[in-house]
């Protein structure tokens, strides 16, 4: 009668299946060129470009600053993602609050003002905070990309802290005020640690946006600013060096070792009680 | 923009048709004493003035510098020259096309492609779910410009991939389509295509996922109970309830997939430009700047226009 | 220390939540706020608390009027609805909040002490959602108790058990009331637990309070139909009045001939005249039932008592409870008449379809206005 319990068993195990096999070969396509980035960071190619096998080599990641303005780049996004993030988090958090505690007049063109930023494609808003800049004569360079950076992250730490705070219970903080707690140490002893997760969240998807930013950076830089994202650029079109497979793993496996560990510990607290 | 809005729920006297005074309300909060009716604009001061400034402002600059004309050595005046807009798509009439075709195909390959993972995630993985999480935001960890590169040698002429679409005469059939040529992958639509759909995929994985996971499970057993197949179960419940996820997975998907140029740079061909190039090429080494706003003020209208009529269609503008 | 409302209101837009209210609340009671959802009884509680501010009137505690001090200045805490337990700090900081924002520095004895009160003492260390709910519930109440409030407010505490665990609670609120000996306030819309527990009950309906006073004399003696059919079943039954006679007052049943008689002061209604229309009530528990073949044989078992007032009915269902045994009587002057009877002699004629006579004394009967609506407070209205 049902389509399932049809046919000899191996077809039967495959319709089973069928959904976590074809998720599984996703996840191949997701991560394939991860692999291919760690494989080629060994890797001693013949020219200019790192495309193609050649031979086995780990001079790339004894040597990893080898390159000439790669490591400055780098030195440079870490800076702007981290100056970004804070600016971005304290302002985003800011309008959070206000966007999910208060009832108020314009609460409507807030949230549209907030959302905007996320349904436009990043050409449009580099391209436009670029006229901006020329037409002001305002030189491009550090503060313009950190502007630009500080202006796309704000929405993305404002929703992650808004949805965190709207799913605070308001007892909590009503329960301190009960419990001879002042305004200011309810803030500081209910309300900061309850919303602690939605804004950590923001802060770490700030400075991942921030961090791999191209389109709307290269908009804003100027000629001397070269954030890490616009050194790879330029390499595509010059040669693109090992060592840049070699910070790409790097990266990688330092933020998979940071989530593992993370995932570890939490585990292994929640098993012990 | 998953987050419903709902009230806000304390500081807040209830409205007068929802008289719930029984929970969370607090009458003498901010409402009541005038001092504090201020905060929540204090509150948001920083944020609003940052994003009116940096972001709304320049689309008035940009509109501005759309309808100007002259050229750099001279200055740029406006003249309302709208013709900047009609050159535009005379020119790039192409690429405009060539975006949203892209765009939408990548799109409809990420929800073909997203929805298994996403639904393995959340129905089928048990205990390796966070793992499995992990490693669909894993790529994220190394630049994306280093990933759409590897892509490069994974398509490259001569490479496995290659061989075997040649030998399964894979690549005849995308060439009768037009989206190979010359038995290659790269520098063809086809390799733009797998690009734009592969950096984009986990923006789609991860709504579709928040969405089913939220799904209650006893109402799979429910509508088995009722007599539904398999295949009916997912067509009638889960598909349905996973709407807001594949509404704002398709968004966040095609919102940045139409303007994307690095796809096309870095693995397409200049036939395969899309309206993003051509905005970056006016903008950054033409210095064109009335036709680069031109241009991209036209990929906004389409966009905006584009996502209200979708979403619209599919009844969910409370997600925002 | 004793709490005093005097005219204290509260609106919200254009609800009134609260109209004006008058209440006193004796030092070391144990005061229960009654009502259904929204009837006010958490915006009274809260405004004691001072986590809602009165549109209008004052609140005193002992001579200090406290109507506008904020709640962390108030000797005044909270059992919270769903115990609003901090999920970020373990049991022993929760229970040590507001000491250490009083400042006290050296909380772990009393802490110490206080845990063991609600007997949580092993537990010290875990966070709220690893506890059960009784568990959350008495680190509540440890909470609220450690800073030895003047009066401590329960709003719903027991609202998230099981029935079992409720029962266990209410005696262990009770028992540690009564050693600690401070004002409880509790609010409720279970008339079971506020019976149960409280020395006092203000039944409320609508933002005001229709009845209050001693369980026992609310239950024998309601004055509204509201309180009649919240604080358990009533029968009510529509009459006109015949006549005064000194201290008795003898009805007749609409659509019924015998006469009923009640007690003047068991009457609602002021200054009752003949022919004034009122609503009799009796509570099921009351009421005996006779087979109608045995009442009129007055040499048979089930005779009914000399004075006795009378219905007749059929009955429509029974059912067997073990403890009771419940039937619905159909009458002429009721067509759904609730009666319970101990399970002590069984008559097993009793069964559907059976001809019965209903008979109660006078002393449990009550009347009540008959401008008002019979049905306020029954479980159908609600819904």
């Amino acid at each position: 009668m049902n389509a399932r319990t049809q046919g000899p068993a191996p077809v039967r195990w495959l319709r089973r299946n069928a959904v976590v096999l074809a998720g599984l070969a996703a996840l191949v396509y997701l991560l394939l060129p991860n692999v291919v980035v760690m494989l080629f960071s060994f890797n001693k190619p013949a020219g200019r470009f790192n495309y193609e096998w050649r031979e086995f080599s780990t001079g790339a990641w004894t040597d990893p600053c080898g390159v000439a303005d790669m490591c400055g780049s780098l030195g440079l996004s870490l800076q702007i993602a981290v100056l970004s993030t804070l600016v971005a988090t304290a302002f985003g958090t800011f309008a959070a609050f206000a966007l999910a505690r208060y009832r108020f007049r314009g609460k409507g063109t807030g949230n549209a003002l907030i959302f905007l930023p996320m349904a436009m494609p990043e050409v449009v808003m580099g391209a436009s905070l670029g006229t901006l800049f020329l037409n002001t004569r305002v030189d491009f360079g550090f503060v313009t990309i950190l502007i630009a950076h500080i202006m796309f992250c704000l929405s993305f730490v404002v929703v992650a802290v808004k949805a965190r705070v709207m799913s605070m219970d308001p007892r909590l903080e009503e329960a301190a005020r009960d419990l001879y707690a002042g305004p200011f140490q309810t803030f500081l002893r209910v309300t900061l640690p309850l919303a602690a997760p939605g804004i950590a969240a923001g802060a770490m998807l700030s400075f991942a946006l921030s961090f791999d930013d191209f389109i709307i950076t290269q908009f804003n830089a100027g000629p001397s600013t070269v954030t890490f994202p616009m050194f790879v650029w330029g390499a595509a079109q010059r040669g693109v060096p090992v060592q840049v497979n070699v910070i790409g793993t790097a990266m990688f496996l330092i933020a998979v070792a940071v989530v593992l560990v993370g995932q570890f510990t939490a585990s292994r607290r929640r098993s012990r009680s | 923009m998953t987050a419903p809005s709902v009230p806000a729920p304390a500081g807040t006297a209830p409205p007068p048709d929802r008289p719930s005074p029984e929970t969370g309300s607090s009458g003498g909060g901010p409402e009541t004493r005038p001092r504090k009716r201020l905060t929540p604009y204090w509150l948001l001061l920083p944020a609003g003035l940052w994003l009116a400034v940096f972001f709304v402002a320049p689309f008035f600059y940009q509109a501005s510098t759309s309808v100007q004309s002259g050229s750099l050595e001279e200055g740029f005046r406006v003249t309302w020259a709208f013709s900047n807009y009609a050159d535009a798509l005379a020119t790039y009439g192409p690429h405009f096309l060539r975006s949203f075709l892209y765009a939408s195909i990548a799109t409809l390959l990420c929800l073909l492609i997203g929805y298994p993972l996403a639904y393995t995630i959340a129905f089928r993985a048990g205990r390796w779910r966070s793992l499995l999480l992990v490693m669909v935001i894993a790529p994220f960890f190394t630049s994306f410009l280093i990933r759409t590169l590897a892509w490069k040698t994974i398509l490259s002429d001569g490479g496995p991939v290659v061989g075997v679409l040649e030998s399964l005469h894979v690549l005849d059939v995308t060439a009768l389509l037009g989206l190979t040529g010359d038995d290659r992958l790269l520098a063809t639509p086809l390799a733009v295509v797998c690009g734009l759909t592969y950096n984009f995929l986990p923006f789609m994985i991860l709504p579709l996922y928040s969405s089913l996971e939220r799904i209650d499970l006893s109402l799979h057993e429910a509508a088995r109970d009722l007599y539904a197949e398999p295949a009916t179960v997912f067509r009638k419940v889960t598909f349905p309830l996973s709407m807001p996820g594949v509404v704002a997975g398709t968004l966040l998907t095609f919102i940045p997939a139409s303007g994307d140029y690095i796809n096309a740079q870095l693995l397409g061909s200049p036939n395969t430009q899309m309206v993003g190039n051509a905005i970056q090429k006016q903008f950054l080494n033409v210095l064109d700047y009335p036709a680069a706003a031109a241009m991209s003020f036209i990929l906004m209208a389409i966009i905006l226009v584009v996502v209200t009529l979708y979403m619209r269609r599919t009844g969910t503008e409370e997600l925002v | 220390m004793t709490i005093t409302l005097s005219g204290v209101s509260k609106v919200f837009g254009g609800f009134t939540a609260v109209h004006p209210l008058d209440l006193t609340i004796p030092e070391g009671s144990f005061f229960a706020l009654l009502g259904a959802s929204g009837c006010g009884k958490t915006t009274t509680l809260r405004m004691i608390a001072g986590l809602e501010e009165p549109t209008d009137g004052t609140i005193r505690l002992g001579d200090d009027d406290i109507t506008r001090l904020p709640p962390h200045k108030r000797p005044v805490n909270t059992v919270f609805q769903n115990y609003a337990l901090f999920p970020h700090l373990d049991v022993a900081e929760n229970v040590a909040f507001g000491l250490r924002r009083r400042g006290i520095s050296s909380v772990r004895k009393q802490v110490e002490e206080t845990l063991e009160l609600v007997e949580l003492g092993p537990l010290a260390k875990r966070k709220p959602r690893q506890l059960s709910g009784g568990q959350q519930q008495r680190v509540a109440l440890a909470r609220a108790l450690i800073n030895r409030p003047r009066v401590l407010l329960l709003d719903e505490p027991l609202g998230a058990l099981d029935l079992k665990l409720r029962r266990q609670m209410q005696l262990e609120l009770k028992r540690i009331q009564t050693e600690v000996g401070i004002t409880f306030v509790h609010v409720t819309h279970d008339q079971e637990e506020a019976m149960t527990m409280a020395d006092t009950v203000a039944v409320m309906n609508r933002g005001r309070v229709v009845q209050l006073g001693a369980p026992d004399e609310l239950y024998e003696n309601p004055r509204s139909t509201f309180a009649a059919n919240f604080l358990g079943t009533s029968n009510l039954i529509e009459a006109e009045i015949l006549a005064v006679e000194g201290a008795e007052l003898r009805l007749k049943a609409v659509g019924a001939d015998s006469v009923l008689r009640l007690p003047v002061e068991r009457c609602a209604v002021e200054e009752p005249r003949a022919g004034g229309k009122v609503l009799v009530g009796v509570r099921p528990e009351k009421i005996s039932l006779t087979h109608a073949a045995d009442a009129e044989d007055s040499d048979a078992s089930g005779t009914i008592p000399e004075g006795s007032n009378v219905l007749t009915g059929r009955i429509r269902d029974a059912g067997y409870l073990g403890v009771s045994l419940q039937y619905v009587v159909d009458s002429p002057v009721c067509s759904e008449f609730s009666v319970y009877e101990p399970n002590v002699e069984r008559d097993t004629r009793l069964t559907r379809g059976t001809e019965v006579v209903l008979h109660w004394r006078p002393s449990h009967t009550f009347a009540l206005d008959a401008a008002q609506d019979a049905e306020a407070g029954t479980a159908e209205e609600a819904l």
